[in-house]
């Protein structure tokens, strides 16, 4: 046959290459040096988190009010026995931080998948269907918009009472409308691509089109937003905390660590610093990885 | 004998907000089984939109069809619903698309979206489908057929994109291959390797073919018969050679005038 000879030219256009495979995503990322040291930072705060029990060297419970508000260890009253001193109950701040990157990273991390579930799917069914779905959707993510998140997760626990999951849950439905927004523009503009047409040219069902076609086409973008939202979550998570409404008081986190220390921030800062500093890096690590995992997967940006 | 498709007085219209523009107005075509028609016209004429309007693919919050019918092998498509139309889609009459470009899914081998068709039509599994893709990549002229199987739409060329798109067209041997300007998007050389592959697998499937372009030198190479549309109506309908040799409309004639020569144009010789 002779319509077989010519496809020469098969191979190498890489011009418009839509996808970069993980192997050279992980070599751009490589190369962006802040991005490695928020990768190595979290890396520590994800290992902190896993193995508490055996990393913290005392119970972050145990009071101790003979030993309470002992600087840290460089300071000439400070001991190696608290590394980074104890409060105002005499608990190991330095236990404490690593019990507390626990509930910072499950809030974290629970929360923002919750919300990017959420928002995805809101985003695909108001974007995909259009119409009056598409205006209901968006109009509730105006409401939600308008409404200040943290306001509502108050009055949710407020009323509910604090648990960790019903923070996780307040804070994941707070957060989907970034979500929701994001992906229903990408399909917007996907689902005029002809590939949808020639999907439903096959008899390929809309439901299928949406969780084959279209959801692949959108996680890039889902799992940049996720990164940001991982952020904010343990801020607002550290805020309810701080004002009494997060998670129980028995169990350390950032946000509590930082209220305990403000009446003592004249006398003995490293109460409040330390926790301060740890949500700090955190959040700021995971917003520099968020943006260089972006900008290693965007084909648009590709550096050779 | 009844022809394969029968579109008679086919109106669609597009309802954008307070204006409404006829698309369509009361098209009629007819297909036997085993032919190619072609469906020539400017853009705007209408001829995207009827070729649509068959598998009802057309937008659906602008789009109306207002009335006519379309029926294939008898049975009346306008009104069979999703589920109907679901599985006439892909599986009696395929359908394939002007850009090769964004026609395929960037994220999946290309085998998987062949298979595609398989699976909902016939219930296939990806593995028991593999041999029937190849089979298809092999016909459709694809070199290396298992190996280009496995790899993602941005790794081939654009003329082998059209190929991959022929052979997700015709895995499930559909009886209608409705091919919507296939070859506007490639270059003039892979043009021509397109149209014959197209000719080549008509013949050994028996398979008819609803061509529509706006390329005359394309209708004279495949068509058995043209359908010339202008603003969304028929103006002429005949055997292809007729409409070279005497073109009944005046449209027909300067349509046919517009097509691009290398040599000054003369006379209008084409043999056919």
């Amino acid at each position: 046959m002779a319509t077989v000879s010519i496809t020469t030219t098969a191979d190498g256009d890489s011009t418009t290459t839509t996808r970069r495979t993980g192997h050279s995503a992980w070599r751009a990322l490589r190369r962006n040096r802040w991005g490695m040291a928020a990768l190595s930072f979290l890396g520590l705060v994800v290992i902190a988190a896993l193995l508490a029990p055996m990393l913290a060297p005392h119970d972050p419970q145990t009071q101790d009010l003979l030993g309470r508000l002992a600087p840290p260890f460089w300071d000439a009253d400070g001991s190696a026995a608290h590394l980074l001193g104890t409060d105002h109950l005499g608990r190991d701040v330095l236990s404490r931080l690593i019990y507390g990157s626990r509930v910072s990273l499950l809030v974290g991390v629970c929360a923002a998948l919750l919300a990017g579930v959420l928002g995805a799917t809101v985003g695909l069914v108001a974007g995909y269907y259009g119409g009056w779905a598409d205006r209901i959707l968006m109009r509730l993510a105006d409401v939600q918009l308008a409404f200040p998140s943290i306001l509502l997760a108050l009055a949710v626990v407020a009323f509910l009472g604090n648990g960790l999951w019903i923070v996780i849950i307040v804070l994941g439905i707070t957060g989907w409308v970034a979500y929701a927004r994001v992906v229903r523009s990408e399909v917007l503009s996907l689902k005029t691509r002809e590939f949808v047409t020639e999907a439903r040219a096959i008899g390929v069902g809309d439901r299928t089109i949406i969780t084959r076609h279209l959801l692949r086409n959108v996680t890039a973008p889902i799992a940049t937003i996720g990164t940001l939202q991982v952020a904010s979550v343990i801020v607002a998570e550290s805020a309810l905390s701080f004002l009494g409404l997060g998670v129980p008081a028995s169990v350390p986190t950032w946000g509590s660590m930082l209220a305990d220390g403000q009446l003592y921030l004249g006398t003995s800062w490293w109460i409040a610093v330390f926790p301060g500093l740890a949500l700090m890096l955190t959040s700021l690590s995971i917003n520099i990885t968020g943006d260089a995992i972006r900008d290693a997967t965007d084909p648009k940006a590709y550096r050779g | 004998m009844t022809p394969l498709l029968r579109i008679s007085d086919l109106t669609v219209d597009f309802e954008l907000g307070h204006q409404t523009a006829h698309a369509v107005r009361g098209v009629s075509l007819d297909i036997a089984e085993g032919e190619t028609l072609a469906v020539v016209g400017e853009s705007g004429s209408g001829k995207t939109v009827t070729a649509l309007s068959i598998l009802q693919l057309n937008p659906v919050p602008p789009c109306v069809y207002r009335s006519g019918s379309i029926t294939f092998d008898g049975r009346e498509l306008l009104s069979l619903g999703q589920r109907g139309l679901r599985s006439v889609r892909g599986d009696q009459i395929a359908m394939i698309f002007q850009d090769p470009m964004t026609s395929l899914n960037p994220l999946k081998k290309v085998g998987i979206q062949i298979g595609e068709a398989l699976r909902l039509h016939r219930g296939t599994s990806r593995r028991d489908g593999r041999p029937a893709v190849i089979e298809a990549l092999a016909e459709a002229g694809v070199p290396r057929p298992e190996q280009r199987a496995d790899q993602y739409p941005h790794e081939l060329s654009g003329g082998l994109r059209q190929r991959v798109m022929i052979a997700m067209a015709l895995v499930t041997r559909p009886r209608l291959l409705i091919a919507d300007e296939p070859t506007t998007a490639l270059d003039v050389t892979v043009q021509a390797q397109i149209l014959e592959l197209l000719v080549d697998l008509q013949q050994r499937h028996h398979m008819a073919i609803l061509l529509i372009t706006h390329d005359f030198g394309v209708v004279a190479d495949v068509a058995d018969r043209v359908t010339v549309m202008k603003s969304g109506e028929v103006v002429e309908e005949s055997d292809v050679g007729p409409i070279f040799a005497a073109p009944g409309h005046d449209y027909t004639r300067r349509l046919h005038a517009a097509t691009p020569r290398l040599a000054p144009a003369a006379t209008t010789e084409v043999d056919g």
